[in-house]
């Protein structure tokens, strides 16, 4: 058994989430925060505290967009970006349940679509995640102006080896 | 000179002028482009936000059908740019993670070829010397801010890519083709990249302060090196502070009167001809 402090660290595989100082420059910087429900910071103290079910059910998981700026100007090189991927990776893990639902379902069409060929069809990738998500009807007067100039095709070349990209999700997945 | 060229998937798709547009200026400028045999998607923001031996795998894939030209890898998505990097940084400091990349794709890594960013390529082997001699319509008028985003320069120790808080290379080559580069303080922020989709309103709140900024800065335009970037600019921005968005390459092209120019700004979401006919542009 470990704690979760313990658990996330081995994950990130760099510097101890420990060795922050709470400057709070990672929030300061952070694009996003004033949509998240606990700050950058606030995430690596409750992680310290072991509230496991409250940082794997926070929507700042989900929201943060990995622009990098908090690992970037942290003074003690503590890797929040990789951290906040970390989490993601234990609540699908866990199948916690995203609080941000159509984010992770966004990355499934994602990732599922590069499954399907290689390559990411845009109209195919939005599909499925309009199917996933129920989200039907947002974008569809853009998507159709995209189509129209022709920015979105409805076929696009695949890769042709496409065994050696399944083995990838195959030999990755979890 | 000779590169490899890895396009990626948003080139062939909703950043379709930044494909031809990197390829009509790469032909004026002499680099010749050899599109990576049978390429795959580099796994985006939606590996690595959920698996980390994934998002070095898909990248690795690529690197490895490129090194067999041991050519540097062009690769003008900034965000296939970044997992590229971030997929070379771990498979140099991590040899456990390089022996099983290795033995998924079953090919030997050798980490022998730079991946490198067009605005790089341009910058630095081309210059902008160089660059200014074969300008022929000078692009006077047009005061773009220069908006380089967070995939091209963070981590910097992963990505290698100019001054990562006050970048300059694409501001320099917008001077040499005589547009006034706009001095501003967003040069680096994020526009919310693939939250366009799932939380649109967070991306809309971010690309109308990017334009609002750039409109303080006395710009009339902004330009940008990456898709996710361009797609949310083109279309995110609300219309009381929207400015025409372009790809930096769309704007070189135009500057060496190459053709082509029309068809990609008729692409646009917003279009920017108007702005560009009423400085005599086009």
């Amino acid at each position: 058994m470990s704690t979760f402090l313990e658990e996330v660290n081995e994950r990130i595989g760099g510097v101890p989430i420990q060795a922050c100082y709470h400057c709070r420059k990672c929030t300061a910087g952070c694009p996003i925060a004033f949509a998240m429900d606990y700050n950058p910071n606030a995430i690596i103290k409750m992680i310290q505290m072991g509230m496991r079910d409250r940082v794997l059910n926070s929507s700042t998981i989900w929201l943060c967009a990995s622009c990098e700026t908090c690992v970037t100007r942290c003074p003690n090189n503590v890797d929040i970006a990789r951290m906040m991927d970390v989490l993601r990776e234990i609540a699908i893990e866990e199948n916690v349940g995203a609080k941000e639902k159509n984010i992770l379902k966004f990355h499934e069409a994602f990732l599922s679509n590069i499954k399907l060929g290689g390559r990411i069809s845009e109209p195919l990738m939005i599909a499925l995640y309009k199917i996933k998500s129920g989200d039907y009807f947002s974008d569809l007067g853009m998507g159709m102006s995209m189509f129209m100039k022709g920015k979105i095709k409805l076929l696009s070349p695949r890769t042709k080896d496409m065994k050696s990209v399944r083995n990838i999700f195959k030999s990755t997945g979890k | 000179m000779k590169v490899s060229y890895y396009p990626g998937c948003s080139l062939h798709a909703t950043g379709r002028e930044y494909d031809e547009s990197v390829k009509a200026v790469s032909k004026a400028l002499d680099i010749e482009l050899n599109e990576i045999d049978d390429w795959s998607c580099c796994g985006a923001s939606s590996a690595h936000m959920t698996n980390f031996k994934l998002s070095v795998a898909l990248p690795a894939r690529n690197i490895i059908a490129a090194e067999k030209d041991e050519l540097d890898v062009m690769v003008p998505c900034a965000a296939c740019f970044n997992r590229f990097k971030s997929a070379q940084y771990h498979l140099k400091n991590d040899e456990a993670l390089r022996a099983e990349v290795e033995g998924i794709i079953g090919e030997e890594y050798k980490g022998s070829v730079a991946i490198r960013n067009p605005i790089d390529i341009i910058y630095n082997d081309i210059g902008v010397d160089k660059l200014s001699e074969v300008v022929t319509k000078k692009l006077e008028g047009l005061k773009p801010v220069s908006y380089y985003g967070c995939l091209l320069l963070r981590p910097p120790e992963v990505c290698e890519f100019d001054d990562y808080e006050n970048p300059y290379m694409m501001d320099k080559l917008m001077g040499s083709l005589g547009a006034e580069s706009r001095k501003w303080s967003c040069k680096t922020d994020c526009c919310g990249g693939s939250l366009t989709l799932g939380k649109t309103e967070i991306v809309v709140r971010l690309v109308d302060r990017l334009m609002t900024m750039a409109r303080e800065a006395g710009a009339n335009c902004i330009v940008t090196a990456c898709p996710v970037c361009f797609a949310n600019l083109d279309t995110r921005a609300s219309e009381n502070v929207v400015l025409p968005a372009f790809y930096f390459t769309e704007l070189i092209a135009l500057a060496l009167g190459l053709e082509g120019s029309d068809a990609w700004f008729k692409m646009h979401n917003v279009d920017p001809r108007p702005l560009l006919s009423s400085l005599g542009l086009i």
